[in-house]
């Protein structure tokens, strides 16, 4: 990517989301941003990157936008002769002035839009990433996904989804299904299903995008669930670099830990501070507080298992499922032993789930029961996509003799 | 301002008509609960309950003859049992709406805006 093309990528979300709400139209704004950055790629590396790159792309695009009205010849042109008098000046004079792309992620996030129309038009408008980009990144032909961008552009404009942020009661569940999007493009890239570097870069982006809610939602007052998140994805990308080897997965107990990004674990444990002093807990802050425990020991055998035992029991109380209940399990093998925990996995209904398998697995492993463990270890790779994960179950396969 | 029809999708399945007799009688009251909230607001634009899908009857004149059948013209088990047509300013203020509708009706409720340029 050329500086010009990072620059641009970095200020998409932020112009876009002024330029939607100026003229209340998604298509318009995207396109009047495309012009402007013809114009940018043809001035900026002979006269520089303007320093306020922003301001710069949102009057450009403005004018090209308004080119684009004068030439379209709107029908409503009492709406366009509105939208060109208007200038940049926020669009509520009065109370908190409310950032446009906090505006637009709501509108993206809408429950009405399919969930995946909500991730790939996050990733295009807030994101800023291009339809081949979102569609490569999915692994789904760049047709596929023109498609869903343009059907969930098409609802909001028929259907009216409104674009600005919920009010009273709706705003925590509404919070609730962005926060998911964005978990969602993240698990996308850290649990990905194919071996592509590519969707590393989701990580990032999610990282990002969940970086840019807080600062945007700031205003709403403290939202410990997006801290949360952010935290969350930050101690998980933390290990990134040594979770596969040489192809094959490398679980938790095994990792380098030397090779764990330590400032995003440094950044990520002082979030989990700032959620435990506001002390409004959530499923994000609280899967967040497992992983700093996680991150927190120097070695996997100094972990401290109580409190992640405590931590999943508090997950349970608020978000009751089989895969908490599984995960809990994991945890309390190391405080009461696998036959304990094998006794609590095998009353789970999670046939059809991989991790299920690899988990009693593991523990069928560990109490010798080493035929079981191998038929285990099968029923997880059939279910199991991803080829590192597949190569490290295997091998666990072939150690149990 | 833009209009949105409420579609109450009944289905056949948990049919209104076997709920309690009290149960149905506060359903008819929390409906005009509504109705009276929505003529209040300014939003109300009409609505409706349909008499049972046993009486509907499907004209088809597309060729030269009209065909007349007795019958609904969709063959899904779901189907309309009433709506509402309301003017709301987004579909955020027209799903709040609907929201309450259901809860009155104790039914599903489809919400689709009406074409912006028959508005």
């Amino acid at each position: 990517m050329t500086h010009v093309e990072e620059v641009f990528r970095a200020e998409y979300g932020r112009v876009v989301a002024g330029l939607v709400r100026r003229f209340g139209d998604i298509d318009l704004a995207e396109d009047a941003l495309a012009d402007a950055l013809v114009t940018a790629l043809e001035r900026w590396p002979r006269d520089g990157v303007p320093p306020n790159p922003a301001a710069w792309l949102t009057r450009v695009a403005g004018n090209k936008a308004i080119d684009r009205l004068r030439r379209e010849k709107v029908r409503d042109t009492k709406y366009a002769e509105v939208a060109m008098l208007n200038d940049d000046t926020p669009a509520e004079p009065t109370g908190p002035v409310t950032d446009d792309r906090l505006r637009l992620i709501f509108t993206c996030c809408h429950p009405a839009l399919a969930p995946e129309n909500r991730i790939a038009l996050t990733l295009r408008l807030l994101g800023g990433l291009t339809v081949a980009e979102i569609a490569h990144a999915f692994l789904v032909p760049e047709t596929t996904m023109a498609q869903r961008i343009t059907r969930a552009k098409t609802k909001i404009k028929q259907a009216r989804i409104p674009y600005g942020v919920p009010q009273g009661d709706d705003l925590p569940s509404r919070m609730s299904t962005v926060l998911a999007v964005l978990y969602l493009i993240f698990n996308e890239g850290y649990l990905s299903t194919s071996p592509e570097s590519v969707r590393e870069e989701l990580c990032t982006e999610a990282i990002r995008l969940t970086r840019q809610l807080r600062e945007t939602s700031a205003q709403l007052g403290p939202q410990p669930e997006v801290l949360g998140l952010l935290a969350l994805m930050l101690l998980l990308d933390a290990r990134r670099p040594a979770r596969v080897r040489d192809g094959v997965l490398v679980v938790l107990p095994d990792q380098d830990r030397s090779s764990w990004n330590s400032a995003q674990i440094e950044e990520g444990h002082a979030l989990v501070r700032q959620c435990l002093q506001l002390n409004r807990p959530g499923p994000y802050q609280i899967q967040a507080a497992i992983n700093a425990v996680h991150t927190d020991a120097p070695d996997a055998s100094s972990t401290d298992w109580s409190q992640v035992v405590a931590l999943y029991d508090q997950l349970a109380a608020l978000t009751p499922s089989p895969i908490v209940a599984l995960n809990r399990a994991v945890a309390l093998a190391e405080l009461d032993g696998p036959q304990v925990a094998l006794a609590i996995v095998d009353d789970l209904d999670l046939g059809s789930y991989h991790a299920f398998h690899a988990t009693r697995a593991d523990l069928l492993r560990r109490l010798g029961r080493y035929a079981e463990a191998r038929t285990a270890y099968e029923q997880a790779i059939a279910l199991t996509e991803n080829e590192a994960e597949r190569a490290w179950l295997a091998a666990r396969r072939a150690s149990c003799k | 301002m833009p209009k949105y029809m409420l579609s109450v999708l009944i289905d056949p399945a948990a049919d209104f008509a076997s709920l309690p007799k009290e149960e149905q009688e506060q359903s008819g009251a929390d409906v005009d609960a509504v109705n009276d909230a929505l003529a209040e607001s300014g939003k109300w634009v009409f609505a409706g309950g349909l008499g049972p899908i046993e009486s509907a009857t499907t004209v088809d004149a597309r060729g030269e003859a009209p065909v007349i059948t007795d019958g609904p013209y969709s063959e899904s088990k779901e189907y309309l049992g009433g709506f509402w047509i309301i003017e709301a300013d987004d579909l955020d203020e027209a799903l709040d709406w609907a929201r309450r509708g259901s809860k009155a009706c104790r039914g599903r409720i489809e919400v689709r805006p009406f074409d912006q340029a028959s508005g």
